[in-house]
């Protein structure tokens, strides 16, 4: 993998992964004086689904909430479309391209699934207050226009029957699909996913890879994920980090990195003789 | 059996996203609007519409401002009497400058002045939340009524430290001042409610109005989406604090006529108009009405039964009302944080089934 060409790869199943679209240049983060990330540097690459994997603790969620915005880190530095990252704000880094969901479900349960798949296209809606106020021509068009966006990825996502349920009374499978289509909703250039399968069962593990899979394949996004069930990880992903007490102790494929000694002995634990 | 969406398809986006998809609905709002302007101002007496109808159209529109940044922003505010006097006191001062503008305008110029002030009393919700916001907007509360009692400025030297309306036409009908006809207030507030509601209705279906609940329901991952916490809280703080301060405006130059500040925008009235949207229902234009309907008729409902037909002493009636309301509030809180607004909805879905629910 290290002497990957600098412009991609072509994966095993023959789909072209393109230049560096976000890079981590030596990331250290620390809560006071717990270091929860120590000295990590890695790339995704455009088209690819990379996978950040390890124990519980290890930093995973903590890495995505960098890459997100929302923690900034003390050391180093982050690079997105080749470009050093000045520290920003959440909604900055959302405006950028930058979409996510979270591992405990952060849906707005007060709004309907449409109007929280709507939240998610709100970074591209400019009408005034004004003009919204009146509901009259720019605003509403506006409204129309991106609603249609919505509902193509509602039929994407096959949860056309709920689309006017509240949030609050669906199932939590159901949740963790109508967060996915949020954060598709704002068309994103990476998307990160934090632990998209946690709870579910077979099924829905199932179809959620499809739907993940598929994102990857139509509509061409990046994604980063977080995930605990290696099954998943081996299958949907084209590189692996593994991270362990926040350091980062493998990267490359699946099949390199079930090789690594050192990701074996995290996950297996080492005999002490 | 009539109340069905059924048979009634939509075919565009904005069909399907409008206000009342239910025909029976829909013509249920026209004949609302037509009993309001057409029928009401022919039939009301002066003692309906002075005791009942223009307080209510009034408490409206402020329970609505309110209900904004409560219900569907999720920032507490106790404020609500200190704006209500920022607008009258605008009103005031807006046209004893300018006594040939008409009184419209110095309306629509009170909120917009009570806008901008609300904005900078919300600068402190980007830290604060919760209990820690509603007590930085109580400070508004007595520091705005403080302000008017001591700055002569404000009631323009007069020596009672009162503010009163002078006579102001539209129209060429006097609205305000001693010699006007109750039904020519009414329609003004009429106006001004059902522009401001239609209007808060478009903005809270929009996308400001997503903006507000997403950061009501979840602020963390309203971020993370793109929404700027601060400008998302500060027009809700700039739009609520217009509509209160419209209601303020009317309250005095329509209404009452003469103010004295500490007495008719103390904190009893932030409190009341709170009390409106918790019991109509946060997060719902109808429950504002709702609210606001409940707290105007229910003292004159009393007073009705309890002193006119049953001849019990006045006092005694107005710690009743007192105890229901509170009573009420605690039961609202308790078996439907909703409102009113959530009772109607469950009404309406079961019609919508009824006969035949399974």
């Amino acid at each position: 993998m290290n002497d990957m060409a600098q412009d991609g790869y072509t994966t095993a199943d023959g789909r072209k992964i393109g230049g560096v679209l976000m890079e981590m240049r030596n990331i250290t983060l620390r809560f006071g004086g717990v270091k929860a990330i120590t000295d990590i540097s890695f790339d995704i690459r455009e088209g690819e689904i990379r996978a950040i994997i390890g124990p519980n603790g290890a930093g995973k969620s903590s890495m995505l909430n960098v890459i997100s915005g929302f923690y900034v880190p003390q050391e180093g530095e982050v690079w997105f479309h080749g470009q050093r990252r000045a520290p920003m704000k959440p909604y900055e880094v959302a405006r950028q391209g930058i979409a996510r969901t979270f591992q405990n479900i952060a849906l707005f349960d007060g709004m309907s699934v449409l109007d929280n798949i709507m939240t998610g296209r709100l970074t591209m809606m400019k009408t005034g207050l004004f003009s919204q106020a009146l509901w009259w021509g720019r605003a509403q068009a506006e409204e129309t226009a991106h609603r249609e966006k919505v509902e193509r990825i509602i039929d994407f996502l096959e949860i056309q029957t709920i689309r006017k349920t509240p949030v609050g009374r669906l199932p939590y499978g159901l949740k963790k699909r109508v967060e996915l289509a949020r954060a598709l909703a704002a068309e994103p250039k990476l998307l990160l996913l934090d632990e998209p399968m946690a709870g579910m069962n077979v099924e829905e593990k199932e179809d959620m890879s499809r739907f993940i899979l598929d994102v990857n394949d139509e509509f061409g996004t990046t994604i980063a994920l977080i995930e605990h069930d290696m099954g998943v990880v081996m299958d949907l992903s084209d590189r692996v980090v593994v991270m362990d007490y926040g350091k980062k102790i493998g990267d490359g494929t699946p099949d390199q990195v079930r090789a690594n000694q050192a990701v074996i002995d995290a996950y297996l634990g080492v005999a002490h003789d | 059996m009539f109340y069905r969406e059924a048979g009634d398809f939509k075919t565009s986006y904005p069909d399907d996203s409008q206000t009342f998809p239910i025909r029976f609905d829909r013509l249920g709002y026209y004949a609302v609007l037509l009993l309001g302007f057409v029928v009401l101002p022919f039939v009301l007496n002066d003692y309906w519409t002075n005791a009942v109808f223009i307080p209510f159209l009034i408490y409206a529109i402020a329970a609505l401002g309110l209900n904004i940044l409560v219900g569907y922003c999720g920032q507490l505010s106790l404020g609500t009497g200190g704006f209500m006097a920022v607008g009258a006191y605008a009103c005031y001062k807006l046209t004893t400058a300018f006594p040939d503008i008409n009184i419209v305008f110095h309306i629509l110029g009170a909120g917009i002045i009570t806008a901008g002030v609300g904005l900078l009393f919300g600068l402190p919700s980007l830290r604060i939340k919760g209990f820690y916001l509603a007590v930085a907007t109580l400070a508004a509360q007595f520091f705005l009524v403080w302000l008017f009692n001591r700055v002569p400025w404000f009631y323009n030297y007069s020596a009672s430290g009162q503010i009163s309306m002078p006579e102001r036409t539209v129209f060429g009908i006097a609205v305000t001042g001693a010699q006007v006809a109750p039904w020519a207030g009414y329609m003004v507030c009429l106006v001004f409610v059902v522009v401001l509601a239609w209007m808060a209705r478009n903005l809270t279906r929009g996308a400001t109005g997503r903006k507000w609940m997403a950061i009501r329901d979840m602020d963390i991952a309203a971020e993370i989406i793109g929404v700027n916490p601060l400008r998302a809280k500060l027009t809700a703080f700039a739009v609520s604090s217009f509509y209160v301060g419209i209601a303020g405006a009317l309250f005095f130059s329509v209404y009452l006529g003469a103010v004295e500040v500490g007495e008719a925008f103390g904190i009893e009235k932030s409190f009341a108009v709170l009390f409106m949207i918790i019991i109509g229902g946060l997060g719902s234009i109808f429950g504002s009405f709702a609210g606001a309907a409940f707290m105007v008729v229910l003292p004159v409902l009393i007073k009705l039964v309890l002193v006119d037909s049953w001849g019990w002493p006045t006092d005694l009636a107005a710690h009743i009302r007192l105890m229901i309301v509170g009573a009420l509030i605690i039961i609202f809180l308790i078996a439907e944080p909703h409102g009113m607004a959530q009772l109607w909805r469950v009404t309406k879905d079961k019609l919508r089934l009824w006969p035949f629910p399974h």
